[in-house]
């Protein structure tokens, strides 16, 4: 098929489409409102519902409803919104229930500002509502693959019964890129057993995400607790750029590991042997991969849109075995390349060999 | 080939469509192509930009902070952006509306009286295709040709009565560059 030209937020919009998801819920906020503005012109074409609920609250309990009937279902918003959706994604993750969340993140703490950040790392990779529970977190990092991973978003959500987040920044929601869109899921009928379709000759199904019985309760978190392992070791995905004799390996994902691949390219042309760990999951955040990644590596540079997040997650992963330094710009500010670089030189005269 | 570029103005003088028909018109080309607006709370009157990126070999970062060409449409983006450009860049300047001349000295630069060129066209609104027509004389990033077919393709029909005006303020623009008292090269650099 030809490759269109689209905005990232349009794009997550067909995606979704083309994955069969036939019901959004949402509320509009910068810098994502193109895309429930896309898809309350494309959903009624393809027999879809689009819904502009009275609140985010309302939108993600929506969310909860269309899901518990083995619908495919997103919702989408931007930071403070996101926020708003906590309790009903904690619920939806007790409850086991499938659907895409898109996160289009804006500056914060608190309203912030409507420029693109990565400071809802944490929220989103270590659980911004309350209970043991995990969400299954993709980072596109161009048009073309937010249309991969919004469609492997919704295969993934239904295999484990998970709800996926899709988590970009408004520059990736506002950029236009030449995309092909792929062909349509086919989607089987009766694969989900457990969904509230009408009893007529089955037992009863019953989504429900309270266990007062503490012996009970232990045992649904087990339960879980067995799925995300089985996510960590199967489903991590990464991108590696010139590790392979990187002595200097720069983690970031999203939007700005291509600012970081472009830093590379600038330390490589001085001879500087840099590289780029990409993850592409960050949750389950790909562990071995950055090790392997690092195998050469005298140092590791995180760089972020956020005081220092993800960074935390790279410090685990390498368990002290290298040093790792962070550079990050906040408030909508946006890491240069050539920031980035002088960052790489830096750390080759610290810690590097060729000096 | 990697040309990055910012273009600039304020709202509704058509930088927007004029950074998609390059990305249009590029990958109509087969090249790699990236277009980023500014999203601030912009509206008709304040000022707007957007970069676009085009290129032979995939684009690492489409971000852009040391661009190639700058195109600017009044005075605040000349302001702006002339001090972010590569040294040995272009700089487009709209000499209808800047009243005054680039400040650098180790950049190639074009005075385009753009508002005055769409007028003669009896048409305001092309002012920015005049801008496009020099953009590409000067920097062949695109043909010509891809602009029009781009445009084909996002006009809808009832539109399509006005190729021909655009692809005479393209070839207007593109004499402007063609004239050399038009055109202050003020070093050589590369």
């Amino acid at each position: 098929m030809s490759k269109v030209l689209m905005k990232g937020n349009e794009a997550i919009g067909e995606a979704a489409i083309k994955a069969g998801c036939r019901y959004f819920f949402g509320y509009p906020i910068t810098p994502q409102s193109e895309l429930p503005e896309y898809l309350s012109r494309r959903l009624p074409q393809v027999g879809g519902v689009y819904l502009q609920a009275e609140s985010e609250v309302a939108a993600i309990n929506m969310v909860y409803g269309a899901a518990s009937t083995g619908a495919r279902v997103m919702t989408s918003s931007s930071s403070p919104g996101i926020s708003l959706k906590q309790e009903g994604i904690s619920y939806l993750a007790g409850s086991e229930l499938p659907c895409v969340i898109v996160n289009i993140m804006r500056g914060g703490p608190g309203l912030g500002g409507i420029q693109p950040s990565q400071s809802d790392y944490f929220q989103a990779t270590k659980g911004g509502g309350h209970g043991d529970y995990r969400l299954l977190v993709l980072a596109p990092a161009s048009v073309q693959e937010i249309v991969d991973l919004v469609k492997e978003g919704f295969d993934l959500a239904e295999k484990y019964r998970i709800p996926v987040m899709i988590l970009g920044d408004g520059i990736l929601g506002q950029m236009m890129e030449p995309v092909d869109l792929g062909s349509e899921t086919t989607l089987e009928a009766g694969e989900k057993p457990w969904a509230v379709t009408g009893k007529m000759g089955r037992t009863k199904n019953i989504i429900n995400s309270l266990y007062l019985d503490p012996e009970k309760l232990e045992k649904h978190n087990r339960h879980l607790e067995k799925k995300y392992l089985e996510i960590k070791a199967k489903e991590t995905r990464s991108e590696l750029y010139q590790t392979s004799d990187a002595e200097i390996v720069v983690a970031a994902y999203g939007m700005i590991a291509r600012v970081a691949k472009a830093a590379v390219d600038m330390a490589r042309e001085e001879g500087i042997r840099a590289g780029v760990f990409r993850p592409i999951t960050l949750w389950p955040y790909p562990e071995k991969e950055l090790n392997q990644a690092a195998a050469q590596a005298k140092a590791v540079l995180t760089v972020e849109m956020s005081l220092g997040q993800m960074v935390e997650d790279v410090r685990l992963s390498l368990n002290g075995r290298l040093p790792v330094e962070f550079y990050g710009r906040v408030g909508g500010m946006v890491p240069t390349a050539r920031a980035v670089y002088e960052e790489i030189k830096r750390l080759a005269k610290t810690y590097g060999e060729v000096k | 080939m990697l040309k990055q570029m910012i273009l600039a103005g304020f709202g509704g003088q058509g930088v927007m469509s004029m950074g998609q028909l390059l990305a249009y018109g590029g990958m109509l080309e087969g090249k790699e192509v990236a277009w980023i607006p500014s999203y601030g709370p912009e509206m008709r009157g304040g000022t707007a930009n957007c970069s676009v990126t085009i290129s032979t070999a995939p684009i690492s970062s489409p971000l852009v902070t040391e661009p190639d060409i700058v195109v600017a449409m009044n005075r605040p983006s000349l302001d702006k952006f002339e001090p972010m450009l590569k040294p040995g860049g272009i700089l487009f300047i709209n000499s209808s509306l800047i009243d005054r001349p680039a400040r650098r000295t180790d950049i190639t630069v074009y005075y385009v009286p753009v508002n005055e060129k769409a007028g003669i066209l009896g048409e305001s609104r092309v002012a920015n295709m005049v801008m496009l027509g020099a953009l590409l004389q000067a920097e062949p990033v695109i043909k010509p040709l891809s602009v029009m077919e781009s445009l084909k393709k996002v006009l809808p029909e009832n539109k399509h009565h006005l190729l021909p005006l655009n692809a005479q303020a393209l070839a207007m623009g593109a004499e402007v560059v063609k004239e050399k008292s038009n055109k202050k090269t003020v070093c050589n650099v590369g």
